[in-house]
């Protein structure tokens, strides 16, 4: 896009991992939560459905786990890391914006108990990423 | 190569658009949300800026001769001050452009789409030789759609312009103005083609009187609703009017008028069209995307263009299918068949469901 890029300012916080697909990665009490990026949910616009996993499901680290329409596109989701999938946002059903208004927050998709932590370090950082997006709309 | 930018490109910036190559402009997508912007014009006023479209003034007294030849719709119902919508077409009954042509005092105005403005300008030019006519295409002008159940108030107090007592379809010229109560999102409102320069500040006017930015992406969700095509997904040059739910813009009377493609078109009539564009409304979750493929009574069709309405709270679109298709129908969504349903379009009128 070059010189015709969004001005709105893109949340990349430091707490999560990223792939390269626009998913972020949260470890908390041994659990892996999972979402899109700020950056993703900006580009898809106003989200209308997600299509959850169920709870019970096996997931592999980059393959796809869910997917999630906005009124423009429709997105698979890929899963971060491998492992079983042991809670989905339920809210999402009714409230789908929140993916668009919360990313980070109420707006997470799914929580993986993984079968290896340390696909968590194959992951970007938030500076990662940062380039990694950078580079993405200089494509377009 | 950079895109070209409207004269409101600045105020799409300061309004936070997210910005997108459209058809060689650089144009806003949306400003936030496109569901927030699509509910303002069914609910008060919300403005578009559409000046990427093209503008072609057509001037010199073959013009209506012109017209008569390569507009498929009655050139007469573009009297001075009158606006009508039609299409153009190729020798084979195809769609070259859908356009909005109004009269004026002299001559005629042409508006037709920004993906088309080369082959366009083009057929006219080509055409225009025989009738002695100019063709002057106007990038000096922007155009601005004010839309919405309160558009006509919200002009009137940006302005201090009085459009209350102008007719649906009816164009008043002013100053250089060009104001037009027409539209594309099934809602009352106006359209107005103004010197680029006076259009930021009618832009910042219109947004202190209650206006709100709309991007592409609502006036999409807004025409699909509103049962509008979109030239290049719903119908082109392999589509005839007939295809795409336009008979009602083809004028055949007199008889004796010989516009491009009319022989093909009249042949197709007298043998009923084999597909036909209707509208499909999905009974399950999921949205309808453009290129799906449509199970039906008659045989199998294909989505053209498809949304989540946000009036409607479910996924509609349209699809091109075989004649005769009609009742319940599946739709192939991501390798799922999803029930829907063929309806007649519109979808949404003035804010309301009105297909049955």
């Amino acid at each position: 896009m070059n010189d015709v890029t969004s001005d709105t300012p893109t949340e990349m916080p430091d707490d999560v991992r990223y792939a390269p697909s626009h998913e972020w990665a949260r470890i908390d009490d041994d659990l892996v939560t999972v979402g899109i990026s700020d950056f993703a949910q900006q580009s898809l616009g106003d989200v209308v459905y997600v299509e959850l996993p169920q709870v019970g499901d096996e997931v592999g680290a980059g393959t796809e786990a869910c997917v999630v329409e906005s009124v423009k596109a429709a997105a698979d989701v890929y899963a971060p890391v491998s492992g079983t999938v042991v809670a989905v946002n339920e809210m999402l059903e009714e409230a789908p914006e929140m993916v668009n208004q919360d990313p980070y927050g109420d707006g997470w998709f799914f929580k993986v108990e993984p079968t290896d932590i340390e696909e968590l370090d194959e992951l970007l950082d938030a500076d990662g990423y940062e380039q990694h997006c950078e580079s993405e709309d200089d494509e377009d | 190569m950079a895109e070209r930018r409207t004269a409101l490109y600045e105020e799409h910036v300061a309004g936070k658009a997210r910005m997108v190559p459209f058809a060689n402009y650089a144009m806003p997508l949306n400003y936030g949300s496109q569901i927030a912007e699509h509910r303002e014009v069914r609910g008060s006023t919300g403005m578009f800026d559409v000046s990427h479209m093209t503008i072609t003034d057509l001037s010199g007294e073959g013009a209506r001769g012109l017209l008569a030849r390569v507009f498929a719709n009655d050139v007469g119902k573009a009297a001075p001050g009158r606006a009508v919508y039609g299409v153009m077409l190729n020798e084979s009954g195809g769609i070259i452009d859908d356009i909005l042509l109004y009269g004026r005092g002299s001559g005629y105005r042409v508006v037709s789409n920004a993906a088309t403005r080369d082959k366009v300008l083009d057929w006219l030019r080509v055409h225009a030789a025989d009738f002695g006519v100019g063709v002057h295409e106007r990038r000096d002008l922007a155009l601005v759609a004010v839309q919405g159940p309160t558009a006509l108030r919200t002009f009137s107090a940006a302005t201090s312009m009085d459009v209350d007592d102008l007719g649906t379809f009816a164009v008043r010229e002013r100053n250089g103005w060009m104001v037009a109560r027409t539209g594309y999102t099934g809602e009352d409102g106006v359209e107005v083609a103004l010197p680029g320069d006076q259009a930021p500040a009618l832009w910042r006017q219109l947004a202190d009187a209650g206006a709100t930015p709309a991007g592409l992406a609502a006036r999409d969700t807004l025409r699909l609703e509103a049962g509008l095509l979109l030239y290049g997904q719903d119908m082109d040059e392999t589509t005839s009017p007939l295809e795409s739910n336009l008979g009602w813009t083809v004028a055949w009377n007199p008889p004796e008028r010989g516009f491009v493609g009319r022989e093909l078109l009249a042949r197709q009539r007298s043998q009923g069209p084999q597909r036909v564009l209707r509208g499909v409304v999905l009974a399950a979750r999921g949205v309808i995307r453009h290129g799906q493929r449509v199970d039906t009574n008659a045989g199998d069709g294909t989505v053209t263009s498809g949304i989540f309405s946000p009036t409607l709270g479910y996924s509609i679109g349209f699809a091109r299918v075989p004649h005769g298709a009609t009742g319940d129908c599946l739709i192939e969504i991501r390798g799922a068949r999803i029930p829907g349903r063929i309806v007649r379009p519109p979808f949404v009128r003035h804010g309301r469901q009105v297909f049955k």
